[in-house]
């Protein structure tokens, strides 16, 4: 019996068919957000010594970060750095066996999913 | 007949736990340096570089890069192991990203230290 059941489940990984639950979206974006970071480090390792160095180069780093298109995409770094953080947190969590019950974790998913949203808009307004 | 277990290379468990203490400083000097953006009068160059001349800024950005860089290269070494078959490139890969994460390293010292 629990043979063919088996038998007739749909047996594919292809990522457009199959409908990932929010807490393996939240899992994924946790991967993107962390390997983008990566990537971006130079460029936020250089506007940070810029920002420092001396009042010309900080003019020069406020000039950069009030470009409209700067912005945002230093907002969308902010928003992958907010939801790999607290994403992580939620591992962190996770590993100590809170929360690790489906329902409490697919609700904590959607947390961390919205409140990094939430975040970078907060601070998007603010900056604006 | 000899009764050999697989076992793997252990360095799972440890960097499983490096992982999560890297992860625990940069959160916590995440934190530090939001408090200090709420609390610097203004922002202006010589607030912020006065900020950064502190030598609790300067220690605790340190000890913030050194997790961040251990932190990716767990994070981005992860990555290759998934979706790189080829070990050639795999092998090459990790060494184009230790030697890139060692130079953002000493760069970030220039950057606290230097002039």
């Amino acid at each position: 019996m629990s043979s063919t059941v088996a038998k007739t489940r749909p047996k594919h990984l292809n990522l457009m068919v199959i409908r990932l639950p929010v807490a393996g979206f939240v899992s994924i974006m946790h991967r993107v957000s962390g390997a983008v970071l990566f990537l971006m480090l130079p460029l936020l390792l250089w506007l940070f010594q810029v920002s420092i160095q001396s009042p010309e180069s900080f003019a020069k780093f406020q000039s950069v970060v009030s470009n409209p298109l700067a912005k945002l995409f230093l907002l969308g770094l902010l928003w992958g750095y907010l939801h790999h953080l607290l994403a992580g947190v939620r591992h962190l969590f996770l590993d100590l066996h809170i929360g690790a019950e489906l329902e409490t974790a697919r609700a904590s998913s959607v947390v961390v999913l919205v409140s990094a949203i939430v975040l970078t808009l907060a601070v998007g307004v603010r900056l604006w | 007949m000899v009764n050999r277990q697989v076992v793997g290379a252990h360095y799972g468990l440890r960097d499983w736990l490096a992982q999560r203490i890297t992860a625990v400083i940069m959160l916590v000097f995440t934190l530090l340096v939001l408090l200090a953006l709420l609390t610097l009068p203004k922002f202006d160059f010589w607030h912020w570089q006065a900020l950064w001349n502190l030598s609790l800024m300067r220690y605790a950005a340190l000890l913030f890069f050194v997790a961040l860089l251990y932190h990716a290269w767990v994070g981005v070494r992860n990555i290759f192991m998934d979706y790189i078959k080829d070990s050639g490139m795999r092998l090459t890969l990790y060494v184009v990203v230790i030697l890139a994460l060692i130079s953002y390293g000493a760069w970030a010292v220039q950057i606290l230290w230097g002039k």
